[in-house]
């Protein structure tokens, strides 16, 4: 009898060691931790080009990540794409006139969203659409816009 | 066991399947087990061919032939592990192959079973394999199980092994243990598959005393499958040689001791050649096989 | 004539393989079937979990560590090159959590506790023990084969679980420990690209599927194996390759229908 206590012990253990490690995996290896769905509320942003933004991909200010991409739409009556953020519930101060950029961490990073306050005092709410965008900037209209004003300059 | 007086005997020859056969015994009585035109072939092979057996209650029956002509096969037949192409077989008026699994369940409690290797649990200590069959079919409370199961090993002389795993008993002592087990459940009838084989003089003393003790006592009915002839007919009330897929003969020991049929004769006094052949049939003649190039080989 | 015969042999193979795969099903519903007669004995099961689970946790903690340990080192040099170091937390977790974890400790259980079981299965079948409990009128498929099938189904999950969890903490003491990794970079990088449906729960249903299949594998070839020496042999080794070879195809398949978007 002994023994099988010994052994509904080391079971018992062994379950809760495999557990633990779910929830490590779960909450510090994984974004589960970080505001889950339906938290927070929903901006609207739209912008003419968003590169390769993709869902998911975090929202920041400052630095400072405030929420994430819900999800991308496409408008197809005004050819522009409709990006919806999910912020946290805790920064429900931003202008009305803030700043939406796409931009990328690092040269190679993923891109993400970053946001830049205005100066209005009213703040936005739960699906108000960011007035102020700038698109993604794309790598291949750069340098070619670049060469076609050297070009501009070198003609002139 | 003198070659004396050729007695009287029933000759259980198969081709007439339709005779029945009657049994020297216990005549009258309703045998436990009742087997009629069992036909059984396994992988080409015919193995019975068309046999006809009565187990008596209460009796110690023997059933001898040489290796390998299904007196095995015959147990796994009559415990229902094995379906027969024809024929029949009831035990205790139930047709065997025809219960569903939760008859044969109930009737297989009634059996016991004891394998040539002992099959113990190897997992399982010397006390629970005994008390194996009891937890899972009878619902007994803790101390009874104790009590129940020190009995059935004090009966094998065993019960101070309790504690020990299969894996530190030897050949004889795993036997007696598995014995206890199969007689655990109280059953109406014990099988014996080789009990006596690759035992040394004292254990094969000590099962024939222990299979003798269960059958006077206990009332159990009692089938041996042995090639053991001295010490099985020994303790059997009746016999059956069987051979080549027949009943080569039965009656009581004294009457199969005397039977004068050739190869009756070769397999209870060991002569290494007769009916039975020293060498394996072989299609071809030696000269011819000598020749032959010897390809049989698979190419892969 | 060779032609024929070279046809017929490899009839016979694919006939004989084909009724393998008959027979492993009707043994997987039985074993399955068995499930409600196991759920009032839960001792059987915490026997096997044991068996599988416990007795596995040794080799599966020191090779999740070595296998994270190998990660950060490995992907320090690559990452370093493009001055990308702050992803090695996503590197490590990733190729863990997604593949090695499953995977490896698939293979691991499939060779420490599946050729146990194998073997186990084929020598009682060899010993006359599954013969012995029938004889006792007791399933041996029941009484033997459930408990170790879900018993396997059970471990796999939370093995591949720890060794995940250790190959981070091996990549993590290695990235940050000792190639000055920023901590902070480390788990945040790691914290934003990982999802917890999209990997973790992924993770976790593969090693489910592998559960089920390295155990299914490991008792079929015992059950079914010749009952002799060499037989029970043979199928330890059966046992041990089609499992391996069973989880790299699957995985491949579920990786497909999982991550391919």
């Amino acid at each position: 009898m002994g023994t099988t206590r010994t052994t509904e012990i080391l079971v018992g253990a062994f379950m809760a060691a495999g557990f633990l490690a779910l929830f490590f995996l779960a909450m510090r290896v994984s974004n589960l931790s970080a505001a889950g769905d339906g938290d927070g509320y929903a901006l609207i942003a739209r912008f003419d080009n968003i590169g390769s933004l993709k869902v998911r991909a975090p929202v920041s200010m400052a630095g400072v990540r405030l929420g994430r991409v819900e999800s991308i739409a496409f408008d197809e009556a005004a050819y522009q794409a409709v990006v919806t953020l999910r912020i946290d519930a805790a920064y429900d101060q931003l202008p009305t006139d803030t700043f939406a950029n796409i931009y990328t961490a690092g040269l190679l990073g993923e891109q993400y969203v970053s946001l830049d306050p205005g100066g209005s005092p009213d703040y936005l709410g739960d699906g108000d659409q960011i007035e102020h965008t700038q698109s993604a900037l794309v790598l291949e209209r750069m340098i070619g816009q670049f060469l076609f004003n050297q070009a501009q300059e070198d003609s002139e | 066991m003198g070659k004396g007086v050729p007695a009287q005997f029933a000759r259980a020859d198969a081709q007439g399947d339709e005779r029945l056969q009657q049994p020297g015994n216990g005549a009258g009585a309703e045998p436990l087990v009742r087997i009629r035109g069992l036909h059984f072939a396994h992988g080409g092979k015919v193995i019975f061919d068309g046999i006809d057996l009565d187990i008596q209650r209460g009796a110690v029956t023997a059933i001898m032939g040489p290796s390998g002509t299904g007196k095995t096969t015959l147990l796994k037949l009559i415990s229902g592990q094995l379906k027969p192409n024809a024929g029949s077989i009831e035990v205790d008026g139930e047709a065997v192959h025809h219960l569903n699994r939760q008859q044969l369940c109930a009737l297989r409690k009634r059996m016991g079973m004891l394998f040539q290797s002992g099959a113990l649990l190897g997992d399982l200590s010397v006390f629970e394999n005994v008390a194996f069959p009891l937890r899972e079919h009878a619902r007994l409370p803790e101390s009874l199980l104790r009590r129940l199961v020190l009995m059935k090993l004090e009966a094998v002389g065993l019960r101070g092994a309790a504690a020990l795993m299969p894996s530190q008993l030897s050949g004889g002592m795993a036997r007696r243990v598995a014995l206890a087990r199969a007689v655990a459940l109280d059953p109406m009838m014990v099988m014996y598959d080789e009990p006596f084989t690759g035992q040394d003089p004292i254990s094969m003393g000590v099962l024939v005393q222990l299979v003798h003790q269960l059958n006077d006592a206990g009332g159990i009915s009692s089938i041996i499958v042995s090639h053991d002839v001295p010490e099985t007919l020994g303790i059997a009330d009746h016999a059956y040689v069987i051979a080549e897929g027949r009943v080569m003969c039965s009656g009581t020991p004294e009457q199969v001791s005397a039977h004068a049929d050739p190869r009756v004769r070769q397999f209870l006094d060991g002569a290494p050649d007769g009916p039975v052949h020293f060498h394996y049939p072989s299609s071809v003649p030696l000269a011819q096989d000598m020749l032959a190039s010897g390809e049989h080989r698979g190419w892969w | 004539m060779v032609v024929t015969d070279a046809l017929a042999r490899l009839g016979r193979a694919g006939l004989t393989a084909l009724a393998g795969v008959g027979r492993a099903h009707t043994l997987l519903a039985a074993i399955i079937v068995g499930l409600p007669a196991l759920l009032p004995r839960p001792r059987l099961l915490i026997a096997q979990i044991f068996n599988i689970g416990v007795l596995s946790v040794l080799i599966i903690a020191v090779s999740g560590l070595f296998v994270g340990m190998v990660l950060g080192l490995q992907g320090y040099y690559v990452l370093n090159q493009f001055g990308a170091e702050e992803s090695l937390g996503v590197m490590v977790a990733a190729s863990l959590v997604r593949e090695l974890g499953p995977v490896v400790t698939a293979l691991l259980v499939a060779g420490r506790a599946g050729s146990a079981l194998t073997a186990e299965i084929g020598l009682m079948k060899a010993t006359e023990q599954l013969s012995a409990l029938e004889m006792m009128a007791v399933d041996p498929v029941r009484r033997v084969l459930t408990p170790r099938f879900f018993g396997g189904c059970i471990a796999m999950p939370l093995l591949a679980a720890m060794f995940s969890m250790l190959g981070v903490l091996g990549g993590w003491f290695v990235g940050v420990g000792l190639l000055g990794v920023d901590d902070g970079a480390f788990w945040s990088q790691m914290q934003s690209k990982l999802d917890f449906r999209e990997d973790v729960i992924n993770g976790v249903i593969k090693s489910l599927v592998f559960g089920v299949v390295v155990s299914w594998i490991a008792l079929f070839q015992g059950y079914d194996a010749t009952p002799t020496a060499a037989g029970v042999s043979q199928a330890t080794t059966r046992s041990v390759v089609h499992a391996a070879l069973a989880v790299l195809g699957l995985d491949f398949i579920l990786t497909a229908l999982m991550f391919g978007e």
